[in-house]
């Protein structure tokens, strides 16, 4: 089983700790246990910076080192010299487009592969061979055709948000339970408000799932593209302060970068809950 | 509450005037092809009739076909052979006249109780005014007690709310016969009691045509006007039809002090013992 470290599980456990006196358990679970695991890192980095290698920072220094990362994270001090804040939003901006993009055509594509076998057969092979491909493979491709670096780190990420999203539509939609379309039978719904009231909607969490898996992934994906592509970004940023020597900053990106993978996936299963009014099932 | 004469008839029996014979199922077989080719009979010449203001429980052991009779009365399933008539027009596929009330209630999760029903109000009967449909709707969550939750998504309610609502949405859509798939086999004994009772009195203020899949005798006993006993499968056909000699409205506590109730117990429980292969 995987490990569930998400947001919900903080933000459960802070609402938990407000509501009521705090209890043992909870600041067991919560915050005992998760603090002994973040320490459990921080001395390793510590020892490992300490006594093997020159280059490394230690937690402190970079911390100190950081603090004006930290503080102003939207100074504007001349071109390119951006608050880590700003390389964020640029990165996120990416992101947004080319998951939205791949978005659009993913879900419809998934439904018809889910409801129509003749789709499903034309199209699952070349799913299943471009799955497996790294999406910045693609990246030549998209330069080749658009010449420019934006809007082909956004192809990237559109390529990258196809696939999850798809298959997990397709096997929501051929998934419905029987019970439901035995319902839309009895009441004589036609074909096209079952598709609308009952299959659509009972394959929104396969969908949401695909949705997240996708999401994700792009965000793994936008660090590598940014890095090859150059520009503002999160990306660029730690390949930019890699070669300058300063890991400090690849420290702090590190960690931005994870928060704001675990801030997207929260938002993403709130909004499914909110769609869905089911309690999203955790991947 | 005077017991009238019980006896039993075996098989099919005698047709009776037309206006009774609402729902005829005739000569019906259901046949499964096996993925090695070989035929799997599972129903066989099953005749039987029901009246229009009828409750009829169907009975027999888990696998012997009677949620597949029901299947194909609802429509959701063909017959290899024979036919099923409702009120003399053949039954080739499901229809808002048939409506079915299911074991696992089959309620859409993503909406609200009162939506589910209002699905099944919109859809099944589009012609009548909105503000007609919402009164529908209010009325039969009333008539099921839910008022309270109406509001509530399936997964906050109990099996027994679930299934008042799968209730309420079939009687809802006003449907001339209404098909009960095991509706109270997935709740707790309490909660069962206390759902038959509420169906009773729902269906002795409105009389209608029932077909209940059950495997519970003492509720076949309690709820129906008669029984069909099913024999073991495959090639299950209906071994007995009992008459439940109890008038409406009935009480539990009355009927179980008569002796007939138990002389129709033991008679149906021995049925089934002899047929448990």
């Amino acid at each position: 089983m995987l490990l569930q470290f998400n947001i919900q599980v903080i933000v459960l456990a802070a609402q938990a700790t407000w509501r009521r006196s705090i209890r043992p358990a909870i600041v067991q679970d919560y915050i005992l246990f998760p603090l002994i695991g973040f320490a459990g890192v921080l001395l390793l980095w510590w020892i490992v910076a300490t006594f093997f290698t020159t280059l490394l920072p230690t937690p402190l220094d970079a911390l100190l080192a950081n603090m004006d990362y930290i503080l102003n994270p939207f100074y504007r001090r001349g071109p390119g010299d951006l608050g880590i804040g700003w390389l964020l939003l640029a990165s996120l901006r990416r992101v947004f487009l080319g998951f939205l993009l791949g978005s659009i055509v993913a879900i419809p594509v998934g439904f018809l592969i889910g409801t129509s076998k003749r789709a499903m057969l034309a199209i699952n092979p070349l799913i299943q061979i471009f799955k497996p491909v790294s999406p910045v493979a693609w990246l030549p491709v998209a330069l080749a055709t658009f010449n420019l670096a934006n809007p082909s780190a956004i192809f990237v990420i559109f390529i990258t948000s196809l696939w999850p999203t798809m298959i997990n539509t397709a096997v929501g939609v051929a998934s419905v339970p029987k019970d439901y379309l035995d319902v839309a039978q009895v009441l004589e719904m036609p074909r096209w408000r079952q598709m609308l009231k009952i299959i659509w909607p009972a394959s929104l969490p396969y969908v949401f799932t695909g949705l997240r898996i996708s999401l994700g992934i792009a965000w793994l994906v936008i660090v590598a593209v940014e890095m090859l592509t150059g520009g503002i970004g999160i990306g660029f940023f730690v390949w930019d302060e890699w070669n300058r020597l300063n890991l400090n900053s690849v420290f702090l990106a590190i960690f931005v970068i994870g928060l704001t993978g675990l801030v997207l996936d929260y938002l993403l299963g709130r909004l499914q809950m909110w769609i869905t009014h089911r309690p999203p099932t955790t991947t | 509450m005077k017991p009238t004469t019980f006896y039993t008839t075996s098989g099919s029996f005698a047709s009776s005037p037309s206006d009774d014979e609402f729902l005829v199922i005739e000569n019906l077989s259901k046949t499964y092809r096996t993925p090695d080719g070989d035929h799997s009979v599972v129903l066989k010449d099953i005749n039987l009739t029901i009246r229009e203001d009828e409750y009829v429980s169907i009975i027999g052991h888990s696998g012997c076909g009677k949620s597949t009779l029901l299947k194909i009365v609802a429509g959701l399933e063909r017959a290899t052979s024979g036919m099923v008539r409702l009120q003399g027009k053949e039954i080739r596929k499901p229809g808002t006249d048939r409506m079915m009330v299911f074991q696992q209630y089959s309620l859409l999760p993503w909406l609200t109780a009162r939506d589910n029903i209002r699905l099944a109000v919109d859809e099944a009967l589009p012609r009548i005014s909105p503000a007609e449909r919402r009164r529908i709707v209010n009325e039969h969550i009333e008539m099921v007690n839910l008022s309270a939750a109406a509001n509530k998504y399936p997964d906050e309610l109990s099996g027994g709310m679930k299934q008042r609502v799968g209730i309420a949405r079939a009687l809802a859509i006003r449907p001339m016969m209404l098909l009960m798939d095991e509706p109270f086999g997935a709740l707790d004994a309490l909660t069962r009691g206390k759902l038959q009772r509420q169906v009773l009195n729902i269906w002795e203020s409105h009389r209608q045509s029932v077909m209940m899949v059950t495997h519970d005798v003492d509720e076949a006993i309690y709820m129906s006007d008669r029984i069909v006993l099913m024999t073991n499968g495959p090639a299950a056909t209906i071994g007995e039809v009992l008459e439940v000699p109890f008038s409406h409205p009935r009480n539990i506590q009355e009927i179980r002090e008569l002796p007939e109730y138990y002389e129709l117990r033991n008679h149906a429980l021995n049925f089934l013992d002899r047929h448990f292969s």
